[in-house]
């Protein structure tokens, strides 16, 4: 294989890493303040695609206005779900929280099929990027599609706007005290509770975005998400469950390394990241990142 | 020293109330295609054995296994191939149901040491694995087109292209994989198990190993899971790509919960209640999707003990 090719293949990865972090860092963030595994991520990511769509065929808005509104209307729908229905199982085992998200996932994909049947008489929809970001860029050694560099950039940027966040804030200092001891954290005043909700709003919100961020490049369609947070599923037990960065880091890399793989011998594309979670889990059963069992 | 005697009461009654449960869903499944066309009696009595199955180790071990379609498709898709090779039917099924024991051991020894959530995600993965498999290896399982027209010869005098014969041969093999499910919980091995899944430290310092328990759930259950589909290829006629589906995997849990969890019968009867509603919701041309949905997130979240646990509190009650 050529190095052309090669590079091609990594600038693909890194494409589809985008995806797996965003995705995968809303669900890291989620699960450390909640201890539950929102499985309604995949459907929340189809959702923010949906919604650009649908907001663009009622009141004509272009990308621009709905990569950001989209992202917020679908937070808004999460919270309302979080505090009318997922605080509801707290008290209870975090598997029945999987369960009922995968319910709402089901629930949701088939409204939205409905929704777009009657309403638009389209089982999938293509969408377009604004003008600027059409065409390719020549980056002398290889040609990449604009838009795709975009995601890319855009996708690092958010991540590490919210490590960054995480990491260095008093607000993320309060999010972090939350997760690792709701008990102590209460006892100095914080109402955990409340922040709850709220961050997953914005765990919720990075899927719509990633959403938002996926339509141009794969068409807008009810089971766009399934497939996708299943393989998100996989990224994060080889990162583990541990820490923000990590989630990140290993989406890009998972990305990159499957991409290769791919080309390398394409048969094993579809499978190649199960593959490289059997063999973490064999050496590190507690994934790259995360934290044995025990220490948590 | 009044408590033996009542104890021993107590158990006597439950042994009674437990006798009559199984009477009550014999006479049940013997009449059942009578009651409703052959094809969705058979696709009752195969799903229910599944949700048994992925009950054997949702409730009484505590593990939430999201990927059990692995299982119940890999051995649908041997079944069918072993019958499109002319194999005899029990062959076919007794194939089908080594190749999902077989699957089970490397997913379980690679699942079972992690606990809770993680444990649902990897046995998912692994499962979304074996569905992109499936639908690479054509040859053998004929990609989007499924596999269909495999004959079904006949064995022992019985004909199984009568739809009522494939009910009342599965309905005996339901039997024998119902009664291992039956004996598992209420042996000794069971009674650990659930041991185990109360209080795993405790189970650990009396001398139980844990990992090991779970191990053996694990293949226990799969094994059935893969009797089932089995039963559920012969019966169908056909396999597509949705039993190794990720819909497939959630399916069982709904008809579990449905039923109700480590009641053991419930989720036969959960199975009846959702394959029926699906039947009535196709046939009425309403969004099967929507309507399945909602009735689990109303059992999730408000009816978590099930029809036959709600029953059985009820009469613990009065």
């Amino acid at each position: 294989m050529n190095t052309q090719l090669l590079l091609i293949q990594v600038f693909n990865g890194l494409v589809n890493g985008a995806f797996y972090a965003l995705l995968s860092l809303g669900l890291a963030v989620i699960f450390g303040m909640l201890r539950i595994v929102n499985f309604m991520h995949g459907a929340l990511y189809m959702l923010g695609a949906f919604t650009a769509f649908a907001l663009g065929q009622a009141f004509g808005l272009g990308f621009w206005p709905s990569l950001i509104l989209a992202p917020l209307i679908v937070a808004g729908i999460g919270m309302v779900l979080e505090r009318g229905l997922l605080s509801r199982l707290y008290g209870l085992e975090p598997s029945y929280n999987l369960l009922l998200t995968f319910g709402l996932t089901l629930l949701t994909q088939d409204l939205v099929k409905q929704v777009m049947l009657s309403q638009y008489a389209v089982s999938s929809a293509p969408y377009t990027p604004p003008p600027v970001l059409s065409g390719v860029v020549n980056l002398g050694f290889v040609v990449f599609p604009k838009y795709r560099l975009f995601v890319i950039g855009l996708s690092l940027l958010i991540c590490l706007i919210t490590w960054f966040v995480i990491e260095k804030t008093r607000v993320g200092a309060i999010i972090r005290a939350s997760t690792e001891n709701p008990g102590v954290t209460r006892a100095f005043g914080i109402d955990v509770g409340k922040w709850v909700t709220g961050v997953f709003g914005v765990g919720v919100g990075l899927a719509g975005l990633a959403g938002v961020l996926a339509a141009p490049i794969y068409s807008v369609e009810p089971y766009m998400g399934a497939e996708l947070i299943i393989t998100t599923f996989a990224v994060v037990v080889i990162g583990g469950m541990g820490s923000i960065l990590g989630s990140v880091i290993t989406g890009f890399a998972v990305g990159v390394l499957a991409a290769i793989g791919a080309a390398l011998y394409p048969p094993i594309a579809n499978t190649l990241v199960f593959i490289l979670m059997t063999l973490v889990l064999l050496v590190r059963p507690s994934g790259l990142f995360g934290l044995p069992e025990g220490a948590r | 020293m009044t408590v033996l005697p009542r104890t021993a009461a107590r158990a006597g009654r439950e042994r009674t109330t437990r006798a009559v449960w199984l009477i009550g869903l014999a006479i049940l499944l013997l009449v059942l295609p009578r009651l409703i066309y052959p094809v969705l009696a058979l696709d009752i009595l195969a799903w229910g054995l599944f949700a048994v199955a992925f009950d054997l180790l949702f409730g009484f071990s505590g593990l939430l296994s999201f990927g059990h379609a692995a299982f119940w498709g890999s051995s649908a898709y041997v079944t069918a191939y072993l019958l499109g090779q002319g194999q005899s039917v029990p062959v076919a099924m007794l194939g089908g149901t080594l190749s999902a024991l077989a699957l089970a051991v490397p997913i379980a020894f690679l699942s079972v040491r992690s606990a809770g959530i993680y444990f649902s995600m990897i046995t998912l993965a692994f499962a979304q694995m074996l569905s992109f498999l499936a639908l690479q290896w054509t040859d053998v399982t004929g990609g989007e087109n499924g596999l269909q027209g495999f004959e079904r010869p006949g064995f022992l005098g019985m004909d199984f292209s009568d739809s009522l014969t494939r009910y009342y041969f599965c309905l005996a093999v339901f039997a024998v994989g119902f009664y291992v499910a039956y004996r598992t919980v209420r042996s000794p091995f069971g009674q650990a198990q659930q041991a185990v899944r109360d209080n795993e430290q405790r189970a650990e310092s009396i001398g139980f190993n844990p990992v090991r328990f779970k191990f053996t759930a694990f293949l226990i259950s799969a094994a059935l899971a893969g009797l089932a589909g089995s039963m559920y290829a012969f019966g169908h006629g056909v396999v597509s790509l949705e039993v190794v589906n990720w819909r497939t995997s959630g399916e069982v849990v709904m008809m579990t919960l449905l039923g109700g969890t480590t009641t053991l019968f419930g989720p036969v009867i959960g199975a009846g209640i959702v394959l029926l509603l699906r039947d009535v919701l196709t046939t009425a041309n309403l969004p099967v999707g929507i309507v399945t949905g909602l009735v689990f997130v109303a059992t999730v979240l408000f009816f978590r003990r099930g029809v036959v646990g709600t029953l059985q509190h009820w009469m613990r009650r009065r």
